[in-house]
């Protein structure tokens, strides 16, 4: 009988740094080396029959795999404490590719109505091509979520902290409905990251992510990534348990096991939609999670105190930001994300012309950028009902969740002092 | 790769296993010292289908230079392999036997292991039987249950790192070529997966 191993559980900061990449047996380089290659070369005849085969852990082609991706892969995987990771090519791609694996024509998805713009145009337009049907409910209204689940309903879905609402979604509670009706739970962990919350911890059993934002941190590259747990039953899903056709009849989830997922979205959906991630991307990303804890806590720091100043202010209207004790979700976000819910918030101006007085307010910041994107490093701003919005009524903008004075703030790792100094003069400026 | 014979076992039967039972079966050590140290390994019920998952296993332990031994009631050859009938038929040493048949089978094959002069008597992922535990370990055979044989080599060699799983492997230890690492400790809430 042998004895119980010494086995050591390491911090989050350690796993950041050093989880997915072991050095190099040849070179020892102890950064991640960025391996641009397209494919690589098999050991024999043999082994590239079973590598295809799948019989083999091994580089195929990059469209499938990559080291320097899968060291991407792997550090984010165990960051949120999941069997594994596939990275793509973006966010979008990250939905789509979980989506193409899990669905078949006919079969129905239930979701947060509280999404990203962009995810919500996915899920209805792209999804009616492909005979998938997306329901959207309230994430706060649990008998609306179960009245939406019918027989074909095969995947929820919410995002961890939204935007613009700011709102927190109960996941463990979601978790457990989705489960009692044969469905994972599908998890957007954008906006908290790794860092602020583990959706697979609070029992959702897939994550996903646009590492594009706070993950790679620094606005450099677009990319995306799927975390599955291991943990769902799929032996009665059918297109992960059934004979796959497209893979000689394999069935995934009895060869595969925890890893059954996983290697359905990599080896049949990320290789025949072609959305891999490159690989140089994937070292950008890795860069950015080697920091990831510490740049959070100061994204946070800075959201809090850019949060508290603007609540109170005259000249706002609303401020929605779940750390604040004023939103309906902070109970939700202590629970949820008890080091910060995130560093992107909305907030409303007030007065008689708020679409003016957001066009101005944009106008007259200096410090920070304005552009549709979030999770830089640096401070971001945007105003819908000027830019993305513009060709709305006012009606219109208010039936789609944005009011004409909504301001988007994407908060960055700046001198706190110089950022509230930009806001205050801009606001005094409208 | 799962040893699920059909529907009836499922992942979380991983749950079953306590913290303690971990410590005991699923050891790294004996994990590591097992897949570095077994130059044959007993299959039962390794299957003559080329997608079951005791086919990618034995294929992939071949392929690591490990004599597998096939233990099936009816094929004759399996792999390019000879097939025993059970256990007692094999005429030559055994370092592991590594079982894919119903869990309630297990003991059987661990009185049999036993018999043989196994070393060590490995049940696959899903796959808990005490009984069977205590009969092997009583004849001195070390016991490592639900696991995966191909993926804790794949974790402990590296390449199961090229899928993008999650090894636990944690380490700023240079690796070794198309070794199993000694020194690489799995992290350990990774190790519940
Ligand atoms: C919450 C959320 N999910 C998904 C996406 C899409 O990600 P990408 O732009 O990387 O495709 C975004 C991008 O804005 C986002 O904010």
């Amino acid at each position: 009988m042998s004895k119980p191993d010494q086995k050591r559980d390491y911090g989050f900061e350690t796993r950041m740094l050093h989880a997915g990449h072991v050095p190099d047996a040849v070179t020892g380089s102890r950064a991640v080396p960025i391996y641009q290659t397209t494919s690589y070369v098999f050991d024999s005849p043999q082994y590239a029959a079973e590598l295809f085969d799948l019989k083999q852990y091994g580089n195929i082609y990059t469209r499938i795999n990559n080291p320097t991706t899968a060291a991407f892969e792997e550090r984010i995987a165990s960051l949120e404490e999941g069997a594994g990771a596939v990275a793509t090519s973006s966010g979008m791609a990250a939905q789509l590719v979980t989506m193409m694996t899990l669905l078949e024509p006919g079969d129905e998805v239930v979701a947060s109505q509280h999404l990203y713009g962009g995810t919500r145009t996915q899920f209805v337009h792209t999804f009616r091509k492909l005979g998938v049907t997306a329901h959207f409910v309230d994430p706060d209204d649990f008998d609306a979520w179960e009245a939406a689940i019918n027989s074909k309903t095969r995947a929820l879905y919410a995002e961890t902290i939204d935007n613009p609402q700011g709102s927190v979604v109960d996941i463990s509670r979601l978790a457990a409905l989705a489960e009692s009706n044969n469905c994972p739970l599908i998890i957007d962990n954008t906006f908290a990251t790794p860092y602020l919350c583990q959706p697979l911890n609070h029992g959702a059993h897939i994550s996903l992510h646009s590492a594009t934002k706070f993950v790679g941190g620094h606005g450099n590259s677009i990319g995306g990534v799927i975390i599955e747990s291991g943990r769902f039953d799929y032996s009665h899903y059918p297109t992960i348990a059934n004979p796959s056709p497209s893979y000689h009849n394999l069935r995934f989830y009895d060869t595969f096991g925890l890893h059954g997922f996983l290697m359905k979205a990599r080896v049949e959906t990320v290789r025949d939609t072609g959305s891999c991630l490159s690989p140089f991307n994937a070292f950008l990303l890795i860069q950015g999670l080697e920091t990831l804890s510490i740049r959070m806590d100061r994204h946070v720091k800075n959201a809090m105190a850019i949060a508290r100043y603007l609540e109170d202010d005259p000249n706002v209207e609303y401020v929605a930001y779940p750390g604040l004790e004023s939103s309906p979700y902070h109970e939700l976000a202590l629970r949820y994300c008890p080091r910060g819910p995130g560093a992107v918030f909305s907030f409303g101006l007030r007065g008689a012309d708020p679409r003016e007085a957001g066009r101005r307010f944009i106008e007259a910041l200096n410090l920070f950028s304005h552009l549709a994107n979030v999770g830089d490093a640096r401070s971001l701003v945007i105003h819908p009902a000027s830019t993305t919005h513009q060709q709305l009524s006012d009606e219109e903008l208010v039936a789609s969740g944005i009011d004409p004075g909504m301001i988007r703030l994407s908060i960055g790792l700046e001198t706190e002092e110089d950022l509230l100094w930009d806001l205050d003069q801009a606001l005094r400026a409208i | 790769m799962g040893s699920r014979s059909g529907a009836a076992c499922d992942l979380t039967s991983h749950s079953l296993l306590t913290v303690e039972q971990k410590a005991e079966y699923q050891a790294p050590s004996l994990v590591r010292g097992t897949l570095g140290s077994a130059s044959s390994v007993a299959i039962v019920g390794l299957s003559t289908k080329r997608q079951k998952a005791s086919y990618f296993v034995a294929t992939f332990l071949k392929s690591r230079g490990i004599k597998i031994i096939p233990v099936h009631p009816k094929a004759d050859w399996i792999l390019g392999e000879k097939v025993y009938p059970t256990l007692n038929d094999i005429p030559e040493p055994v370092d592991v036997v590594n079982v894919f048949r119903p869990a309630h089978e297990c003991p059987i094959y661990a009185a049999q292991a036993v018999d043989i002069g196994a070393k060590v008597f490995w049940l696959q992922l899903g796959l808990f039987n005490e009984e069977a535990a205590t009969i092997a370990s009583a004849g001195g055979l070390d016991v490592i249950m639900d696991l995966c044989i191909k993926m804790e080599y794949g974790r402990y060699d590296g390449t199961m790192r090229f899928l993008g799983m999650n090894t636990g492997v944690l380490t700023s230890k240079k690796a070794q070529i198309g070794r199993i690492s000694s020194h690489q400790d799995v992290h350990a809430s990774e190790c519940l997966l």
